[in-house]
């Protein structure tokens, strides 16, 4: 079931077209990655879903209803750049923050203290935001973001400025809030971070979307038949139903070959081990799977080309 | 749920409690107090006095130079020595009078090793034509009687007519005294917290806090709250100076007057009683122009000018906070706004001098002129129609300029690294929602 659905948004800037004709569907308590390079529109789309800007076309659904002003008061939205007041002590500043989100003071406090600690950072209370370093002050966005408990959070590039410890702490708070039933956006350019967290992604390219669905699907639908070989001995001709795609001494062993091999005919691969059986020594046979990053890098670079 | 409360709360306590505040609550007093107080005990303690030699040929001025700042010794000794005296500090200043004509007074010199300054001299020179129009009057015939009963002092009081036949002395003097402190402070005001409020946008603008928040508060609180907040900052600011100034002052005075009242100290200055003296005359005549005047209407004119003209103009300031990316993209829209503060502080002074004219008649009545305007017309006393028609027209104009800013504001505080103009301003003015 959906949580979010976005239908046909365009939005064009004075200079630009940011967003053409872009349609999501966001399933509920999903990790949900909008992935795409610098520029392709993914924060232009954040804002219009928080209703920051207002789209030229097309709407925005939640629960199958129009957005409205108050459903974008239950979101817990993490801008790229730090939204905090620099004058301000981290305490005082989330209590301010919380209670324009509805809550009381007392329960402001209560959570901001379970949050500090959760984060390791409860002595930070008196501090001012303006004395934390950027990864620190991201880190007190994140409990502002979260604070109020909302349903849907949508983070832009919440890692930015993380180190890998930090990263990870984070990581983990996001898929703790998906177990409890929150449904996160999240959007980035860095695909190390979406292969381990995300459900489902989208990738937005030139304004346009050209990718969406679950991950492992993608994944699937990504493998070409294409099988990674580690070899003794040459491989000569293999049948026409066999495309050696590459073939390059191995990267430690310098007896061994390493080569990329692609099936086609409908074959599949223990006729290819058969075939190669015969002819060389196989030392590893693995199906090549590809990264996010590979599609992302391909279909980004491929629509680069058109 | 009150969210505007909760952002003027925000506004309000985070500025009254930083240092920069408080310190200015504590030096702002002292240089008010020291504006009032210096001048008395320089008045009191003067200066060095300047001692001057005099060389007088003539033997005309002999009685000229008595009394005044300057101490006078008369010398016949030759030019050169009096010269090298001079030279040596012995004296400040040398005035060789030789051989007059009283009907061409001619070749008389003062000089000075370092430049005695403009009183010294234009005393003396005073002090001579004193004497030689005296001379003159005498020599045409004119006895002595005659002459003290020629020199008159005249003493022109003030009178407002009132309807039925009631005069009342006013005080010119006074009057102008309060309206130009009052509309001052209005005018001061309103420059420090209308830039404290565009440069509160700019930050919340630049740091992306209004991304965070705007999902939570309406546009319009966020501007109503931040410019609510700010004025209390200054109400606050502006009480505890009155507070601290007249404590100060007060204590003041009171050292003052025992240091006064203290013999040693009269005996060392001849001419401290006179002071003493001149100082209570202007005392009690301040007083007397504050009781006629209408105090309690002085001073809600004052709070409803003082916030109707912030209000006026701390909305334009955050519009124009909205529309730029930093402090310094914001001149080219500060100067339309701060003409009209400008101006009117640049026409006191003609209004000082006819504060019923057409100019300061309309001037007051213009909502973006009349906060500094017609706060200086309250102290001279305006017919009561004047006063309200001018009020109404300036709570029109503030509600006026809130929308207007509003509607810019909303627009602007979520645009980034765009290049505006006032087209722009224009379309985002008329931008629906």
């Amino acid at each position: 079931m959906e949580l979010l659905k976005v239908e046909n948004i365009s939005k064009a800037y004075a200079s630009h077209q940011a967003l053409n004709d872009v349609s999501l569907s966001i399933p509920k308590q999903s990790i949900y990655g909008l992935l795409g390079p610098n520029g392709a529109g993914k924060t232009t789309l954040i804002r219009i879903i928080t209703q920051i800007v207002n789209a030229d076309a097309g709407n925005v659904y939640l629960h199958g209803n129009q957005i409205t002003p108050e459903d974008i008061r239950k979101i817990g939205y993490l801008p790229e750049e730090r939204g905090l007041y620099k004058k301000m002590k981290v305490g005082e500043q989330l209590i301010y923050l919380s209670r324009l989100k509805g809550l009381s003071r007392a329960e402001s406090v209560r959570r901001i203290k379970h949050w500090l600690e959760k984060l390791g950072i409860a002595e930070w209370w008196n501090k001012n935001v303006e004395d934390l370093s950027k990864g620190m002050a991201q880190k007190v966005q994140f409990i502002a973001t979260v604070l109020h408990e909302p349903d849907l959070l949508i983070l832009d590039e919440p890692f930015s400025g993380f180190d890998p410890v930090n990263a990870n702490l984070i990581k983990d708070e996001i898929l703790e809030l998906r177990d409890k039933g929150a449904t996160v956006i999240f959007s980035t350019h860095r695909m190390e971070s979406v292969e381990e967290l995300c459900d489902h992604i989208a990738l937005i390219n030139k304004s346009e979307k050209i990718l969406e669905g679950e991950k492992k699907d993608i994944k699937n639908s990504y493998k070409a038949n294409t099988y990674l070989v580690d070899h003794i001995g040459q491989l000569g001709m293999l049948d026409a139903d066999f495309k050696i795609s590459n073939s390059q001494p191995h990267e430690e062993d310098s007896n061994m070959t390493s080569s990329e091999i692609v099936i086609q005919n409908g074959l599949n691969c223990n006729d290819l081990l058969r075939a190669l059986i015969e002819k060389v020594e196989v030392h590893s046979f693995i199906e090549k799977i590809p990264s996010i990053n590979d599609i992302f890098i391909s279909k980004v670079e491929g629509g680069n080309h058109e | 749920m009150n969210k505007i409360g909760l952002v003027i709360a925000r506004e309000y306590l985070t500025r009254v409690k930083k240092k920069s505040f408080i310190i200015m609550s504590i030096v702002g007093p002292i240089l008010i107090a020291g504006l009032f107080v210096v001048p008395i005990l320089l008045s009191i303690y003067g200066g060095d006095t300047k001692t001057i030699v005099v060389k007088d040929e003539s033997g005309l001025f002999a009685q000229s130079f008595d009394g005044g700042d300057i101490e006078i010794e008369f010398s016949s000794l030759p030019d050169d020595s009096l010269k090298s005296q001079v030279l040596s500090e012995k004296y400040d200043g040398y005035l060789r009078i030789p051989q007059v004509d009283v009907d061409k007074p001619v070749d008389i010199e003062l000089s000075s090793k370092s430049n005695l300054g403009i009183d010294v001299s234009s005393d003396l020179r005073k002090a001579i034509r004193n004497e030689i129009e005296e001379i003159k009057l005498k020599r045409s015939g004119i006895d002595q009687a005659t002459l003290d009963n020629l020199k008159a002092d005249v003493d022109v009081k003030t009178f407002d007519l009132s309807k039925d036949g009631k005069t009342e002395e006013t005080s010119a003097g006074g009057a102008s005294m309060i309206g130009w402190i009052s509309a001052f402070l209005i005018y001061m005001f309103i420059f420090i917290y209308g830039a404290q409020i565009m440069r509160g946008v700019i930050e919340e603008k630049t740091s992306k806090v209004v991304e965070v928040v705007i999902s939570s508060v309406k546009p319009f609180q966020m501007m109503m709250g931040k410019v609510i907040g700010i004025a209390g900052v200054g109400l606050t600011q502006l009480v505890i100076w009155i507070v601290l100034s007249q404590l100060l002052i007060a204590g003041a005075t009171v050292v003052l007057g025992t240091t006064m009242g203290d013999p040693q100290a009269v005996t060392e200055s001849m001419s401290q009683p006179e002071v003493q003296e001149a100082q209570n005359q202007f005392m009690s005549e301040a007083m007397s122009t504050l009781d006629k005047m209408n105090l309690p209407l002085i001073i809600v004119s004052f709070l409803f000018f003082f916030l109707g003209g912030y209000l006026l103009y701390g909305s334009l300031f955050a519009a124009v906070g909205s529309a730029v990316d930093s402090d310094a993209d914001s001149q080219q829209f500060m100067l339309p706004v701060s003409i009209p503060l400008i101006l009117s502080i640049v026409m006191l002074g003609p209004i000082i001098n006819d504060p019923n004219g057409s100019l300061a008649f309309w001037m007051s009545i213009i909502p973006f002129t009349s906060p500094v305007i017609m706060m200086m017309r309250v102290a001279f006393g305006v017919p009561i129609w004047q006063l309200i028609l001018s009020m109404s027209l300036l709570i029109g104009g503030f509600i006026f300029t809130i929308w207007v800013a509003g509607r810019i504001y909303r627009v602007g505080i979520l645009m980034h690294g765009t290049k505006v103009n006032y087209k722009i301003l224009a379309k985002w003015f008329m931008t629906k929602q």
